[in-house]
């Protein structure tokens, strides 16, 4: 008599726990469904706007790896190839040599090359380099602009947030498609008016 | 001043007046030498077949694991499964993406319209749920890189009381609730964010970090996986699945025999002790109609805490942070060394246009509020419903929610098939 009581009561145990497993999976399977809508194959990875970059110089502090994955890197068609760079040379240098205290870069990352007279060119040793933005500064705000930063994929671990994103003032990172995962000045600027100056 | 600053700022002052994004100011030279421009390197990202072996890598090694815990009942083949995922997913993949991150990319995928979801990252949020609701959570005894750590160093566990296990036990539900209203609101990633060993995995992070972790491999040779009992969110939705899956592993073959000698053999605490039904049943029902009757206020009051809370809740976006600081203090905007109010100031951006956005995220927060401690009073009532309702039960047997199934309990068992 208990016994069968207690068979019933199983039973009855067994279709409730049915009943709700399949109740999570049609649940799992809805929720899959709808971000499915929103899926793409291709990976993603972060990539920072140059244009939006104000150089804050966040990159160099927050990137999870050490030194950061943020290099500053050189659009030659961009370049001046001038003698008082911006970005080499400190504002209040002594005098225009490659000495280490006349130049802006912390880490004397930048190499400059004598090319032909009166140009140079300048050079971005990046395992020195650290992401400062601090030539990036001097370059835009002084030159042309043609070095900034870029996350380097080789270093870049690809947080699933990356972490400079949630810090950067001016919203410059975004998650690009992974075949295409530059943003090198220069490259997008071709048809506009960045390419052909004034 | 020498001859260099002078020539220095009178073009300074000239070409800050421009705008600087627009101008090559100086034009590109042409070299007479026959000078080559080296090229920009870029060095491309993982190839993608990689991110697809993860996946593949990441199902082969569940299925190995459930073979070893549901089939074969070896605890040695799930410990070695679970080095092979450390070594796999933890230090080779350095642990990123997981599926307990995967929460959040799915979330924003539902929310976010402009966000572009890795098809990878769906499979890493959908694979491990699946096999669970069939087998229980043969991922957390063998495949996730955080619990193969934290298992590895489990050498002392004591048992916590009860009451504790269950009072912690709510902190993965609100953990769950916060990383999803977070990642919903596109204000941050609070499980990647928080992880506490992808910077062991990485050999790299800030020391605040790495502190974390350390502190919780240290926690964990005392009290076992305590990541994975008391925090991690993605464990509240395995134990749903498990809870209810259909062929959990068991601690004992065929018939428990009540010799006792699996009894304290879980670290983890998730073996249920045999219990009869105590008192009278009539009394037993009423009061769990009471429990049930409270739920709904339950979920009222934690729906209003939430909702009252959305301010602070609200400050961990940084468009709300900023707002709330220009506005407290509009002279910030001044302010050079300020790196957000400069960039802002920078960005052309009015402030009625920040104040707008800031109000919505905030209204976000507020529903989200609403949400976020309505589902917490759900859990509370359903926790106390539990603590008080007791069904007979006769064997020593895995409690299906909590048991990790690692697999310790069933080499004490003396019962062979
Ligand atoms: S954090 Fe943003 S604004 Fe700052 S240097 Fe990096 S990309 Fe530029
Ligand atoms: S994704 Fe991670 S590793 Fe890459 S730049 Fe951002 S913080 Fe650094
Ligand atoms: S100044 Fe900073 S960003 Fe520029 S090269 Fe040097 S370290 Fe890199
Ligand atoms: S509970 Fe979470 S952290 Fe622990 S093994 Fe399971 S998924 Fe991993
Ligand atoms: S398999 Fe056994 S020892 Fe392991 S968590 Fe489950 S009940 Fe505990």
């Amino acid at each position: 008599m208990n016994d069968k009581k207690e068979h019933k009561q199983a039973g009855r145990r067994e279709f409730i726990q049915t009943g709700i497993r399949w109740t999570l999976g049609v649940s799992l399977a809805g929720v899959a469904t709808a971000a499915a809508l929103k899926v793409s194959a291709d990976d993603f990875v972060w990539q920072l706007d140059p244009f939006k970059c104000v150089y804050c110089g966040r990159c160099a502090d927050y990137c999870v790896m050490t030194p950061s994955a943020v290099k500053c890197v050189h659009a030659y068609d961009l370049c001046g190839y001038c003698d008082l760079c911006g970005g080499y040379l400190k504002p209040d240098a002594n005098a225009l040599s490659t000495a280490a205290e006349n130049q802006l870069c912390p880490t004397s990352a930048i190499r400059r090359k004598f090319v032909e007279d009166p140009y140079f060119e300048y050079e971005i040793d990046e395992d020195l380099c650290f992401g400062c933005a601090k030539c990036v500064e001097g370059c835009t705000s002084f030159g042309n602009g043609s070095l900034h930063l870029q996350v380097r994929h080789d270093l870049c671990v690809n947080c699933n947030e990356c972490s400079i994103a949630r810090v950067c003032p001016s919203d410059a990172f975004e998650r690009v498609p992974a075949n295409n995962p530059y943003k090198i000045k220069g490259d997008f600027s071709v048809g506009t008016d960045e390419s052909n100056p004034a | 001043m020498n001859r260099i600053s002078k020539i220095f700022f009178s073009l300074a002052a000239f070409l800050l007046s421009l705008p600087a994004w627009a101008q090559q100011r100086f034009p590109k030279p042409e070299f007479e030498t026959g000078y080559v421009q080296p090229a920009t390197s870029q060095a491309p990202p993982r190839a993608l077949f990689l991110e697809y072996l993860d996946v593949f890598m990441l199902a082969a090694v569940l299925i190995v694991a459930t073979w070893f815990v549901v089939k074969k009942r070896s605890r040695r083949g799930v410990l070695w499964t679970s080095v092979f995922a450390l070594l796999y997913f933890g230090f080779y993949r350095q642990g990123c993406i997981c599926s307990i991150g995967a929460i959040q990319n799915v979330t924003l995928a539902l929310f976010d319209p402009t966000y572009v979801l890795p098809f990878t990252a769906l499979l890493f949020f959908v694979i491990p749920l699946v096999v669970t609701l069939f087998y229980g959570r043969t991922f957390c005894a063998a495949v996730c890189p955080l619990g193969a750590i934290q298992d590895l160093v489990a050498f002392r566990p004591i048992e916590l009381p009860r009451w504790l296990q269950k009072i912690l036990g709510v902190v993965p539900y609100l953990y769950l609730a916060l990383a999803v209203l977070y990642a919903a609101t596109s204000s941050e990633f609070l499980i990647c964010r928080y992880d506490p060993f992808v910077g062991i995995f990485r050999f790299d992070a800030e020391f605040q970090m790495l502190l974390l972790g350390g502190l919780f491999l240290l926690v964990g040779i005392f009290v076992a996986r305590p990541y994975c009992r008391f925090f991690c969110p993605y464990g509240v939705l395995l134990g749903w699945m498990s809870t209810f899956s259909k062929k959990h592993m068991s601690i004992t073959p065929s018939n428990c025999i009540q010799c006792k000698l699996c009894a304290n053999s879980c670290p983890f605490g998730a073996i249920e002790k045999p219990v009869e039904e105590q008192g009278n049943r009539r009394s037993n029902v009423q009061r769990l109609m009471t429990y049930l009757f409270f739920i709904p206020l339950w979920i009222g009051i934690g729906g209003l805490a939430g909702s009252m809370m959305h301010v602070p809740l609200a400050k961990f976006n940084s468009t709300v942070y900023l707002a709330e600081q220009l506005v407290e203090n509009p002279e910030l905007k001044q302010d050079q060394e300020h790196i957000d109010a400069r960039a802002f100031m920078q960005s052309g951006k009015s402030m009625d246009q920040l104040v707008t956005e800031a109000k919505e995220i905030r209204s976000q927060f507020y529903w989200g509020g609403w949400l976020v401690g309505g589902f917490i009073g759900l859990v509370i009532g359903l926790t106390l419903l539990k603590l008080s309702s007791h069904r007979n039960r006769y064997d020593y047997e895995p409690d299906k929610t909590n048991c990790l199934s690692c697999g310790r309990c069933m080499d004490y068992c003396p019962v062979k098939k």
